[in-house]
């Protein structure tokens, strides 16, 4: 039932009327521009090069509001739009064009890119004030910003797919943007290796669909889910899933992403935390008429969802970097998001939700952790900072926002959200729903704990600083976009969720869950709720007692087999190595070696055997470069001859 | 009076090279300027063919027919389709790139101080420059021929200049790069001979069927003259014309030469070697492997597409662990013909449109990273991936230029060679899906072998003997610049290029009898599509 309705919100798609939507292709066109800008201009853009890249985010952001509005205009059915830009690949019966689509999916998306793109420029302008680099720097967060608004506004997946590897580049270009380091080159190569891995997922996705459907655009594919055999419909599904793994740095291809915070911290708070990491759940979301028609795929969605939020907890609690144990609770975090997304209608809403207001918190702890090492002198280990809520007081009250909205304190923005998850998991109900529920459960006392553990770390107990580190508060162009993000981090929940506007609003395009009237008291007071509280109340507790409480040593303690496992990322490195590099390596060495020693030497040896066996022919090889020529003159000769003789 | 542009497209090159050859005392600045020219002539000649092609009009244009032996029926034919017209204007934009790329080859650093190497170096300059014309001559008549006995002249006689492009006049040890040449002439000549036995096999054949003709129209189709041929004879035929172009493509296990060739060739000739020469491999599959023999070539197909198959994730692996820049592409181009002759031999229209597209595509992108390769070796006189590391910090532009092209080499969406891939890609999943999904292998590794190059040369902390090089120069760049510019726009705009090469594709696949296979349940989409808009 759920399917047919979002087929019919499909086929009700028309063409985009009013300038605002007709030139929707300008909320790309802005960033792409600036980042042509930036690469093109050379030098004479490292004056004005950076408040450029600023000005075109936030440009697209105004037109994004703008296209808003008139949206709202619409009634719910008829808010989504197309807008055909140009023919892109046609070949035969294919056609991949490059056609946007508004409806209220993208363009909530569109909004949380460029409004938190936007603020995550302007903390830029400070935050690499002295770097050398800092015009590409610019022209690729400009590049990144286009490449995600391709993402998220294609109206078929070949285009989606573009825009996918789009910000895989742009992820690549920024995780190496210290390049000169070793570290950084490997890790910006590894992120893409493994993204590639899921990429070709996608891409057996699209040949799957288009062989199928004869088409890759969205509505025509969903409309004719319902014509399609089970096994196709699973077999695109976990395609698909592959692809989202990749890119959202879910089991099994997670081991990129944290390598991924040798890219500078704005890097990693817009891509690697607010918008980039999150493409996985949007396909998963848009693509919900597949998976609805296709349960064996959502079931491993939500497997995968929900052993993520786990294992990415399990890793942030054991990080001293501050920078690794932010990324292992985005895994986590968004985890949480793709088991609302795998359990169909009635978590959609809820993933996006919590997708939107994990890019205002997180994105604001991101810039906090940046601030406080550009007043620490990049250092990140935890085990070197304490009490620095004096010293930074504006970066410890909006990191502590954030703190406070991510362990889903009452009222704050990620309370609203992740509750939404946990009540739709265990509504979900059966066996499967309670373990998802648990699991849910779980990750919000873990949540609670390696986030405490964060706070207390880096802003209580006693200061462990190295000698001549003089902590200082960031500059405003840093601390404003933070105080904005923290502003989101308390308000933005209730704002979405009271009255469940936003689920209304995704409605024509996701689906409708059975609803029951919106209720504070039930939010409140239902047990998932109290539970949840409860475990949130022990994991700040028992972070309070290891690391609050208690001195933080300045080396790491040995740790027991846990937190060993938890710093070595789970052993997902140890893992990849073992089954894919070292045979890789071996492999590749081997065939090498055949191809020299075997192909060409059977060749060689061949050519040896005429040599030798002939003087004439051994004259030959000695000979000159003319006698080849002269040869093949000859050679020649007898041809027209041999015409000659026969005919 | 009409102009034979295409003629004329063959005669400027060829005139070019003899006047550079023969005019005496020629400075060896004025061959350059004088070969420049020429080749913007003829790239001027092909635009206006490029411009008055007509993709709707009749499958041949531009086309000229005169007897040349008409006692064996051999004639001078030359025309032109879509797909031919892409490749001669792959072949005639390339050429004066690699010119400029080619521009300060052979100079000596003093030639006040060494006026015997000087006098030697005029001499070479001289050379080069004229084998180029002459090799851009037979590249443009090779596409342009109608005929088949023209076309197998022009397919073994661009083996003299490019045999002393390489051999007389390669980088590296004198004995190494000979060697590397008579290599590449010995598996040229062993394919020529057996398509040498083939031809006059079709000629027999058509002397037989009544008309003894070399003409391609002649012979093609339901009522042309091989219409009647016996499978089995077919078939021969089939691997006479196919095994020569394997080895010119050059597919596994028949690709042993092009790693030695590459390396000891100038960067330029690399370019033009692989970027151009060994399309006429897989044109040579499409116009007369498929066309000629239609049966013989759907009988073929599994063979090929395993061998297909092989080629990509073998010269991808193969490519993995070169420790030289210059072989390393040279096995990339394995995997990525790989992927070519997979889409051609996919029998549909998105294999082969994709194929024709790629091989223009592939000209672009490991043209552009043979030049660039060829910057670091005109700098560094080594190609070796040790001898690098960290060159993007001192040579940004370089280095950009590098990525680029190295990005499209792995087809990242965006840039045209994607376009190219994903089409087969798709072509080949609609033919069979288990032969797309192997060989997306070929995405991944691609990913390997490109970005752990770049990261070698290019990241990291910059050694002491990188710290001074130098970007690119002004020439360098406009030799490299057109490339990637055309890399991007036909990566967001291939539609101009497809809508000329899809009527001939559409040709191709009727002279073959061959027809898309439906979508799984098409018609419903179809259906429910007509619904929605009622």
């Amino acid at each position: 039932m759920t399917a047919h309705l979002a087929a019919e919100a499909h086929a009700v798609t028309a063409a985009a009327s009013g300038a605002i939507h007709s030139y929707a292709w300008l909320l790309i066109a802005f960033p792409l521009l600036g980042a042509a800008v930036l690469l093109l201009g050379g030098r004479r853009t490292n004056v004005w090069g950076h408040w450029l890249a600023v000005a075109m985010p936030l440009a697209s952001f105004v037109w994004a509001v703008l296209a808003l509005i008139q949206l709202l205009g619409y009634a719910p059915e008829e808010r989504s739009r197309s807008v055909e830009v140009y023919q892109w690949i046609s070949v035969g019966s294919f056609e991949a064009n490059v056609n946007l689509l508004l409806d209220p999916l993208s363009i909530s998306f569109v909004l949380l890119i460029t409004g938190v793109g936007s603020l995550i420029h302007i903390y830029s302008v400070g935050y690499m004030a002295h770097d050398p680099g800092r015009r590409r720097f610019f022209a690729y967060l400009n590049l990144f910003i286009a490449a995600m608004l391709v993402l998220v506004l294609a109206d078929n997946f070949a285009l989606l797919f573009l825009g996918w590897e789009g910000v895989g580049l742009a992820s690549y270009l920024l995780i190496g943007f210290w390049q000169y380091k070793s570290s950084a080159a490997v890790a910006a190569k590894k992120a893409f290796l493994i993204n590639r891995v899921g990429d070709v997922g996608l891409l057996i996705a699209i040949m799957l669909m288009f062989t199928t459907f004869g088409t890759v655009a969205f509505g025509p594919v969903f409309n004719a889910v319902g014509g399609a055999g089970q096994g196709v419909l699973t077999a695109i599904g976990l395609l698909l899933l592959l692809g989202a793994c990749g890119k959202s740095a879910q089991l099994p291809l997670q081991a990129w992403l944290l390598d991924a915070m040798e890219g500078p911290t704005p890097v990693s708070a817009l891509i690697h935390a607010a918008t980039m990491v999150t493409a996985g759940v949007y396909l998963i979301v848009r693509a919900g008429p597949v998976f609805e028609a296709a349960p064996t795929a959502q079931l491993v969605v939500t497997i995968v969802g929900a052993a993520t939020l786990l294992a990415g907890a399990i890793i942030g609690c054991a990080k001293d970097d501050i920078k690794k144990a932010l990324a292992g609770s985005t895994m986590s975090q968004i985890g949480y998001m793709t088991l609302a997304a795998g359990l169909g209608p009635i978590g959609y809403a809820a993933a996006i939700a919590h997708l939107v207001t994990h890019g205002f918190f997180k994105a604001g702890l991101f810039l906090g952790a940046g601030s406080v090492m550009h007043g620490m002198n990049d250092e990140v280990d935890m085990r070197k900072f304490g009490a620095l809520r004096t010293a930074m007081p504006i970066t410890f009250a909006t990191f502590g926002l954030g703190y406070l909205a991510i362990i889903g304190f009452p009222f704050l923005s990620g309370w609203w959200t992740k509750e939404g998850i946990i009540e739709a998991a265990f509504a979900s109900g059966g066996t499967a729903g309670q373990i998802l529920g648990w699991a849910a459960l779980v990750g919000a006392g873990l949540t609670a704990f390696y986030m405490s553990r964060v706070m207390f770390m880096t802003f209580f107990g006693e200061k462990r600083w190295d000698d001549g580190v003089h902590p200082h508060e960031s500059p405003a162009s840093m601390t404003v976009p933070m105080l904005v993000l923290a502003v989101g981090s308390v308000g933005l929940g209730a704002v979405l969720v009271f009255g469940y506007q936003f689920a209304l609003f995704l409605e024509p395009v996701v689906g409708a869950p059975e609803h029951h009237e919106f209720s504070l008291t039930h939010m409140v007071t239902s047990w998932t709720s109290l539970t949840a509280l409860g475990f949130m109340i022990v994991g700040v507790a028992v972070a309070w007692l290891y690391y609050g409480r208690a001195t933080v040593p300045r080396t790491a303690p040995k740790g027991n087999l846990v937190t060993v496992a938890a710093r070595n990322e789970l052993y997902g490195n140890a893992i990849n190595e073992g089954l894919f590099m070292r045979p890789g390596q071996v492999l590749t060495a081997n065939t090498t070696t055949f191809d020299t020693k075997v192909v060409d030497g059977l060749v060689n040896g061949v050519a040896r055997l005429v040599r030798e066996s002939s003087t004439g022919l051994r004259r030959m090889q000695t000979g000159f470069a003319r006698t080849y020529a002269l040869t093949m003159l000859f050679g020649a000769t007898l041809v027209v001859a041999t015409l000659v003789v026969r005919i | 009076m009409t102009i034979p542009w295409l003629t004329l497209a063959i005669a400027i090159p060829a005139l070019g090279a003899l006047g550079v050859a023969v005019t005496p005392r020629l400075a060896a600045e004025a061959v350059k300027r004088a070969t420049l020219a020429v080749t913007l002539l003829t790239l001027a000649v092909v635009a206006v063919l490029a411009v008055n092609f007509d993709p709707s009009g009749a499958r041949f244009q531009f086309t000229e027919t005169y007897p040349w032996i008409p006692r064996f029926g051999v004639h001078y034919a030359v025309g032109i389709d879509g797909i031919a017209l892409v490749l001669i204007a792959l072949s005639a934009l390339l050429v004066p790139l690699v010119v400029l790329a080619a521009w300060r080859e052979f100079e000596v650093s003093d030639p006040a101080a060494d006026p015997a190497g000087a006098a030697q170096s005029a001499r070479d300059i001289r050379g080069y420059f004229a084998l180029i014309l002459v090799l851009e001559a037979m590249m443009i008549g090779v596409f342009a021929a109608t005929d088949v006995f023209l076309f197998y002249v022009f397919f073994e006689a661009m083996l003299i200049p490019v045999y002393f492009m390489i051999g007389r006049y390669g980088r590296g040890p004198a004995a190494q790069r000979r060697q590397a040449a008579v290599k590449f002439l010995l598996y040229s000549l062993l394919g020529g001979l057996l398509m040498l036995v083939a031809v006059i096999g079709v000629y027999s054949f058509s002397a037989a069927a009544g008309q003894g003709t070399f003409l391609w129209s002649d012979l093609v189709g339901a009522e042309g003259l091989l219409a009647g041929l016996d499978p089995t004879a077919s078939r021969w035929l089939f691997l006479g014309f196919f095994v020569a172009f394997a080895i010119k493509a050059p597919m596994w296990p028949v690709h042993t030469w092009l790693a030695p060739a590459a390396g000891s060739a100038r960067p330029g000739t690399a370019v033009l070697l692989v970027g151009v020469l060994d399309k006429v491999g897989t044109f040579g599959m499409l116009r007369y492997c498929l066309e000629l023999f239609p049966g013989a070539a759907t009988w073929f197909v599994w063979p090929v597409v395993v061998l297909s198959l092989i080629s990509i994730i073998y010269g991808a692996i193969v490519a993995v662990g070169q420790s030289d820049m210059l072989r390393l592409i040279a096995f990339t181009s394995v995997s990525h013909f790989g992927f070519i002759t997979l889409g051609i031999f996919a029998m549909t229209s998105q294999g082969q449109s994709g194929a024709t597209l790629y091989m223009v595509n592939h000209g672009f992108s490991t043209g552009a990273l043979f030049l660039i390769v060829g910057f670091l070796v005109a700098r560094n006189g080594s190609a070796a991936i040790a001898d690098y590391g960290g060159v993007q910090k001192v040579a940004p532009l370089l280095g950009g230029t590098f990525l680029i092209a190295g990005l499209s080499s792995l087809a990242l969406p965006g840039l045209s060679p994607f376009v190219s891939e994903f089409l087969v890609f798709l072509g080949t999943f609609a033919f069979n899906p288990v032969p797309a999904i192997i060989a997306t292998a070929g995405v991944v590794l691609a990913a390997l072998y490109i970005l752990w190059m770049y990261q070698r040369t290019m990241t990291g902390p910059t050694p002491e003997r990188v710290s001074g090089l130098r970007d690119l120069s002004g020439r360098e760049m406009w030799a490299v610049g057109p490339l990637i510019a055309l890399i991007i726009l036909f990566g967001c705009y291939p539609q101009p290029l497809l809508d000329v090469i899809n009527p001939a594709v559409g040709h191709t696949m009727q002279q073959v009898g061959v027809t898309d296979p439906a979508p799984a349940i098409g018609d419903q989409v179809a259906e429910s599509q007509e619904g929605a808009s009622e």
